[in-house]
Parts: structure tokens; C-alpha cells; sequence
């Protein structure tokens, strides 16, 4: 007597719930697809392919001539000038905000556990500014500065540097404020005056920290750097917009190329930063 | 005793490490390097006249345009930056998890190294970049939004999908193929619920992310409150503007707290 096996089919177990799951999306995106002018058709008309097709066409090969090489170096190198100082004068304002704003240097929390009042108004000010100061985004100060300043380096440093400041205040604040508490309370209350606190009793601790942190926004004030040009704060992203504009995929190309060897680089650079401090 | 032998008793004195004097100094000399080459124009910046310009310009916002239906456009600009940031997201998650599978070793070594530089290219270049490149192919307006959004992050999340689906336990996928389970049900079975929780919450996370971006999208023409922005700034509506601007920030502001009572919510 032989015996057929057929093996049994297996669905995917949770299919049922899936495709519940899916149909209900859809219904919520439906509108979504509308607000959005979803339309994959425009993809695929004629105009934008033959537009599309010609702009790729052109990035092979990648523009080469010497004069065009030179240009990017310098293009580069103004980008990450722009991200090197926006990012020093970030801290310029941000460890003193810093400084202004942790609770662990107050001296009238001691004991208490309570801030004297206009300290505590001063804390919540300086921490408003900064909250204020990193919630509009970088392009939107970029936006502005270059109606101020004009087109330029100038105003991509300067967007840089507010942006910066808020995130480096806030976090370096939580960075002191997470590390342990002993050292910093023990030094205030023997009367050691606040900055000598802060350097002996909470940097030792947090020092590694603050540095990884601050490494690891300079690789993102590159990226930022090079977004910003796009609103035309100078270096490759207004370069990059320029090309663009005038369609040349050859340009194009050889930018988008540098571009990401400049972000790979600057994070291997960051890498190996971290992993020394670590 | 002898000096000599004595000294030949203590251990070695520590190699002098040179490497870390030497990283300061050139972190130096790029910031010196960085402010010495850039044209920066602080006198347009800090003098009287520019002082009294900026008083000007900066006067020029209030009071916020908040006309009826000036707040009802920014409104469905909102709206539309809202659904830019999830149909980029949806999208997103989709073509990442193709991309993972591939990505996680799933087709050989070959494919997955190819995968892997491909999410690197994807992810490397920004959401910005993507838009104007993508303006050629999908036109003005937030459709190109959209994509730029995908892009960047299938990229992304490509990548962290493919670590989970690397990191799940491989002996139940393993012991359901012994037993003679078809290829992509032992890969439903096994491999997908160990991965799913986590691939989740990136996602959530990453849509978190790309509210942000989507809001300044716009500035390259990609649709949303940026594009509102860059339209009434190039034409000097600055009361306009301002009211675009405080529609970011509530937006930005809304998602931080959602997401931040989330977390409190989920990690209790």
C-alpha cells in the first residue's frame, strides 16, 4: 500500500489579520494619496521619462574637466569650513548656556532640594531659548539668514551655529545631569565655587561623553552644511542646485559622488574619534 | 643596594602617546583653517546699519497673518506635509524590507554586499538632494516629496531591517526547513515574528523622523509648509511667512510630544 504524501501548504499564519490590517490602511490613506497628488502616472509619461533619461544619460561619464575638479575641491573644502565653524561657534554659546542651565551646579538646591526663585526663572528662560532655538530647523534659518546676510558662507555658519547651540545646550545639560551626583554635591558643599565643581567634580565623569557627542554633530553639520547651500548658504549644495537647475547630469554626478565619500569620510573620521574616547 | 638594581626592579614608564597631542592640534588648525578661508561678511552682520536692517526685517513678521483663510491654507499645507511623511514612510518600509532580504544574506554573499552599497548610496544622500533630483522626473509638488522621502529612507531602513532580520534567532527558521517547510512559510513562521516588533518601531520612529523633514521639503519646490515658505519669503509676505513658520514649529512640536508619550507609555 504506498501512501501519497502531499505536503501541506503553509500560509503566512497571520494572514488573516494582515489583510484586514491592509485594507483598513488603505482607507485612511486614500485620502492621504489625494492631499499628496499621488500620481505614479507622471512618472512614466513621456516628457518626464525623455526628461529623466536625458538628465541620467549625462551622468556617465561624470564631469572631469581639471577646471571643474578644482572647483569642487574648493566647494568641499568651503563645506566642511562651514560645518567646522558654525559648529565652534555653537559651543561658544552652548557651554555657557550649558553652564546657566544644570540644575546639578545650583547651590541654593543643596540640602533644600529647592532653586531660589529667580534662578529657577533664569534656568527655565535660558532653556526656552534653546528649545527655541533648535525647533526651527536649520534650513529655515538658512532661509532667513540669506534674506539678512545674503547669499554666502556667512549665513550657513551663522544657521549652523543657532541650531547647534540648542541641541549641544540641551544635551550637554542631560549628559551632566545623568552623571553621578556625589562628587559635584560634595564640592559645592564644602564651598567650591561653581566652575571649579563643574571641572573636578562633573566633567571628569561626563568629559568622554560631552566630546563623542560633539563629534558626532559635526558629522551631521556636513550633511546640514551641504542641505543648506540648497537655499544658497554657499558650498556644495548651491553648487549642486545650480547644476541641477541647469539639468547637467555630468556635474550632477560627479557632485552626488563627492558628496558621499565626504559624508563616508567625515563618519570614519567620527568613528575613529569615538572609539578613542570610548 | 645598588641604584642599578633597582631601577632595573621598577616597571617600564608608560610610552609618552604622542597621537593625542597631535589630534588637537590638527582639530585646531581645521577650525583656524575653517575660519580663515571662508569669505564670512560679519561686518554686514554686526554693524549699526545692519543692526537696524535686521530690527527691520525681523519687525516685518509681526503680527502673523492669521486671516481665516490664510489659516485654512497653511492648514491643508499641513495636512499635506502630514501625508507626505507617511505615504514616504508606508513606501519606505515596503522597499526597505525588500531591499533586506536581499540585504540580510538571504541570495548569497554577492547580493548582499551589492544590496548593502546600494542602502548606503540611498541613505547617504539627503532628503533634500533626493527632492531636486526627483523634481526632473516627478515634477513641482509634493509627489516628489514624497519619493525624496522614500529614497532616503529605504535606505535607511533597509539597513536596520536587514540587522534584525540578521539578529533573530536562526534555529527555529533552520529546524521548520529540516522538516520539510516550504522556503517563505518557515521565513513567516519563524523568522518574521522575532523581527517584526522591532522593525516596527524603527519605522514609527523613522516616520517621527520624516515629519521634520518633510516640513522643509518644500524649500526645493517638493510641496508642504516649505514650499509655503519659500513661495510668500521670495515674494516678501513676511506676516506670511511667520504664520507658515509658527505652523512648523506647532507641527514639530505636536510630534515630539506624541511621540515622547509614546515612549513614556510603551516603556512602562
Amino acid at each position: 500500500m504506498s501512501q501519497t504524501f502531499t505536503p501541506a501548504r503553509h500560509v503566512d499564519p497571520a494572514w488573516r489579520s494582515r489583510v484586514t490590517w491592509a485594507v483598513l490602511a488603505l482607507i485612511v490613506l486614500w485620502p492621504m494619496l489625494q492631499v499628496s497628488e499621488f500620481h505614479p502616472s507622471i512618472l512614466f509619461d513621456w516628457q518626464s521619462l525623455s526628461a529623466t533619461g536625458r538628465f541620467l544619460a549625462d551622468f556617465v561619464p561624470p564631469a572631469h574637466s581639471p577646471e571643474f575638479l578644482q572647483m569642487l575641491l574648493r566647494e568641499t573644502w568651503q563645506t566642511v569650513a562651514i560645518a567646522t565653524a558654525g559648529l565652534t561657534l555653537a559651543l561658544l554659546g552652548a557651554i555657557p548656556a550649558t553652564l546657566l542651565v544644570t540644575d546639578r551646579l545650583s547651590i541654593s538646591m543643596l540640602g533644600t532640594g529647592r532653586m531660589r526663585i529667580a534662578a529657577c526663572l533664569l534656568r527655565h528662560g535660558v532653556r526656552q531659548l534653546l528649545v527655541l532655538l533648535r525647533s526651527v530647523p536649520e534650513l529655515v534659518w538658512a532661509l532667513l539668514l540669506v534674506r539678512i546676510i545674503g547669499l554666502g558662507p556667512t549665513a550657513g555658519v551663522l544657521a549652523i551655529s543657532l541650531t547647534y547651540c540648542g541641541m549641544l545646550g540641551k544635551v550637554y545639560a542631560e549628559i551632566l545631569e545623568s552623571s553621578e551626583a556625589e562628587a559635584c554635591d560634595a564640592l559645592l558643599t564644602n564651598g567650591s565655587s561653581r566652575l571649579t565643581a563643574l571641572l573636578y567634580g562633573a566633567l571628569p565623569e561626563a568629559a568622554s561623553e560631552l566630546v563623542s557627542y560633539t563629534v558626532y554633530r559635526w558629522e551631521c553639520a556636513i550633511r546640514g552644511s551641504v542641505v543648506m547651500g540648497f537655499v544658497g548658504a554657499g558650498g556644495l549644495g548651491q553648487r549642486m542646485d545650480e547644476s541641477m537647475k541647469m539639468l547637467s547630469g555630468g556635474e550632477v554626478c560627479s557632485m552626488l559622488l563627492v558628496f558621499v565619500l565626504l559624508v563616508a569620510g567625515a563618519d570614519a573620521v567620527s568613528k575613529m574619534l569615538r572609539k578613542r574616547l570610548a | 643596594m645598588k641604584p642599578d638594581a633597582r631601577s632595573s626592579n621598577m616597571p617600564q614608564a608608560p610610552k609618552r602617546d604622542l597621537s593625542g597631542a597631535l589630534l588637537a592640534l590638527a582639530l585646531v588648525l581645521l577650525v583656524v583653517a575653517s575660519f580663515a578661508s571662508l569669505p564670512l561678511q560679519w561686518a554686514a552682520f554686526f554693524s549699526r546699519e545692519a543692526a537696524s536692517s535686521i530690527a527691520e526685517f525681523l519687525a516685518g513678521f509681526a503680527p502673523p497673518d492669521m486671516s481665516t483663510p490664510f489659516l485654512i491654507k497653511s492648514g491643508w499645507a499641513t495636512l499635506e506635509t502630514l501625508s507626505m511623511s507617511a505615504l514616504g514612510t508606508l513606501l519606505a518600509a515596503w522597499a526597505g524590507l525588500m531591499l533586506a532580504l536581499p540585504a540580510a544574506g538571504r541570495c548569497g554573499p554577492l547580493l548582499r554586499s551589492l544590496t548593502r552599497m546600494l542602502q548606503n548610496v540611498l541613505r547617504s544622500i539627503p532628503e533634500l538632494v533626493w527632492a531636486s533630483i526627483l523634481l526632473i522626473a516627478a515634477g513641482l509638488g509634493p509627489f516628489a516629496g514624497t519619493l525624496a522621502l522614500a529614497f532616503h529612507t529605504s535606505g535607511v531602513l533597509g539597513r536596520l531591517f536587514a540587522d534584525a532580520l540578521e539578529n533573530a534567532a536562526p534555529l527555529p527558521e533552520q529546524s521548520l526547513r529540516n522538516n520539510g517547510a516550504a522556503p517563505l512559510a518557515a521565513f513567516f513562521y519563524a523568522t518574521l515574528p522575532q523581527a517584526l516588533p522591532q522593525m516596527l518601531s524603527y519605522t514609527l520612529y523613522r516616520w517621527e523622523n520624516n515629519i521634520r523633514a518633510a516640513a522643509i521639503l518644500g524649500v526645493v519646490g517638493a510641496g508642504g509648509l516649505g514650499q509655503m515658505l519659500k513661495y510668500h519669503l521670495s515674494l516678501f509676505q513676511m506676516q506670511r511667512a511667520a504664520t507658515v513658520i509658527i505652523a512648523m514649529l506647532l507641527l514639530v512640536a505636536l510630534v515630539d510630544a506624541l511621540s515622547f508619550a509614546m515612549r513614556r507609555a510603551l516603556n512602562r
